[in-house]
């Protein structure tokens, strides 16, 4: 068993619950142990870089002296917590000055050299798709998704360490690998709006059915994402999309953590897939992919209250 | 009056954030790959004219500055390596510190919202974030039915998770304002 230092980020206990659960429990599925940072705090998000940038270095910078003290390297789930955990990591590693202004300002240490790596990347390369697909006990044959990064974990081009910023291909490995017949298409790292989903919602609502549409278009019943932001953007805003430009999206939205979890017979499928406000399991109905408790029972009213 | 050695803003910029906007010789890769360009006034290679120019007041309260969503195309796509986005994110700053009147009020004030919650308890609280911002903004009835549907789902917690160390949080927010403010 493998440990990591843990980033959990804000997301990961409220709005998606279910993607900190499936990625603590897949990971260690899969060999890999994540500790929460202790005491870590909130990142900073959009709100601080947008609005102050010595803030944006030292909200991270906080959590990042943890991490140093911890020592090893870091895991993060969301997309947002990445970017900007690894940006403050940059700015304080690359600008001595920056770095010892913020290490008055926060008591300690912010120079933290390990790596801060996605949870995709530790399973792309700590597992491995061949051992993972040796792993699936539930192959996911005939669901085809599309995989979806959103813009957080891809830019500026050096986020994405060992994949391709503009055709990232590592979840669609992935998502191979549990048998899953994954789609391309051109919108990967499209940024779906989600910092203005509540200021704007008139804006998102278009980029929100576009990527939808997209995603028809090549052919997907699903989208894949690894990024909290753009799952709860993407349901949020899908039904709006729907109503306003009367077209009939009806594609749920997961996380990869949920589909590993699902292909490997997890039982704790079932809860994570509840909390959606898309609900899947209609699709893993269809699919003939759902397991265990997920297969649930097809008409006994969970249909019809999806919505 | 325009300046053969760069006008103060574009000087200004450079102090700030290092990025050196002279560079952009206007081919216009930054707008067409922004996906935000539909709800802007001043297009993202626009915004880097009127830098070069030095026209200050009408940028800082353009539209753009807030709308720009922080994606990062731009900045992936600028052949003169320019970081755009840190361009805007600094026209930001400057605007909150002169405090002109934005022209998307909502934006900065979910900013601010968003900001108070971790100042007070160190972490995101959705409830906390999203009561305090319907209420200032004003804008009580819109996504009521999706408010409701998440609390049904338990995706918004009522309890706030707190951390432990609030008095170095709120000793970063006091630090990094009183030195951004002192800088001016």
């Amino acid at each position: 068993m493998r440990t990591y230092g843990y980033y959990p980020g804000c997301s990961q206990f409220s709005s998606a619950e279910e993607y900190g659960d499936s990625a603590v429990k897949v990971a260690e599925a899969l060999g890999l142990r994540l500790e929460p940072l202790p005491d870590w705090s909130c990142c900073g998000a959009s709100s601080a870089h947008m609005t102050n940038h010595l803030l944006s270095v030292s909200l991270p910078a906080r959590n990042l002296a943890r991490a140093r003290e911890r020592g090893g390297d870091l895991v993060v789930v969301c997309a947002a917590c990445y970017h900007n955990l690894k940006s403050a990591q940059k700015a304080l590693l690359e600008d001595e000055a920056l770095a010892s202004r913020v290490e008055k300002i926060i008591g300690s240490n912010p120079r933290f050299r390990g790596r801060i790596v996605h949870l995709l990347d530790v399973i792309y390369e700590e597992v491995g798709v061949e051992a993972l697909r040796e792993r699936v006990v539930n192959p996911l044959r005939g669901l085809e998704p599309v995989s979806y990064y959103g813009c957080l974990m891809a830019r500026p081009p050096e986020m994405m360490e060992g994949d391709n910023p503009d055709n990232p291909r590592r979840m669609d490995e992935l998502l191979a690998a549990l048998a899953a017949e994954v789609k391309p298409w051109s919108y990967k790292t499209d940024c779906c709006g989600g910092s203005l989903s509540l200021t704007r919602a008139d804006v998102v609502v278009g980029m929100v059915n576009r990527l939808f549409e997209a995603a028809e278009e090549a052919g997907a019943d699903s989208l894949v994402t690894a990024c909290p932001m753009c799952l709860a953007n993407l349901e949020m805003r899908q039904r709006e999309g729907k109503l306003r430009f009367a077209h009939e999206h009806d594609l749920p939205v997961f996380f990869f953590t949920e589909l590993i979890g699902l292909a490997l017979g997890m039982e704790e499928a079932e809860a994570w897939f509840s909390k959606h406000l898309l609900d899947p399991r209609p699709l893993l109905w269809r699919k003939g992919v759902a397991t265990g408790s997920v297969r649930g029972l097809p008409g006994s009213g969970t249909v019809k209250a999806r919505r | 009056m325009i300046s053969v050695t760069g006008s103060g803003l574009e000087k200004e910029i450079e102090r700030r954030c290092g990025e050196k906007v002279r560079l952009c010789f206007q081919c216009g890769k930054c707008s067409t790959g922004c996906l935000f360009s539909p709800a802007m006034d001043f297009l993202p290679h626009q915004v880097m004219k009127l830098v070069q120019l030095g026209v200050e007041e009408r940028l800082l309260s353009s539209r753009t500055v807030w709308i720009c969503a922080s994606c990062v195309t731009c900045t992936a796509r600028c052949p003169n390596d320019i970081d755009v986005a840190r361009v805007v994110d600094t026209l930001r700053e400057m605007a909150l510190e002169r405090g002109v009147r934005p022209a998307e009020k909502n934006i900065p004030l979910f900013h601010s919202c968003f900001l108070a919650n971790i100042r007070a308890t160190g972490r995101i609280s959705e409830p906390v974030l999203m009561g305090a911002y319907k209420l200032l903004s004003g804008d009580l009835t819109s996504d009521v039915g999706l408010a409701v549907k998440m609390l049904r789902k338990g995706k918004i917690k009522l309890v706030p998770s707190l951390v432990r160390g609030r008095r170095e949080i709120r000793r970063i927010f006091r630090e990094s304002r009183r030195k951004e403010m002192a800088r001016r």
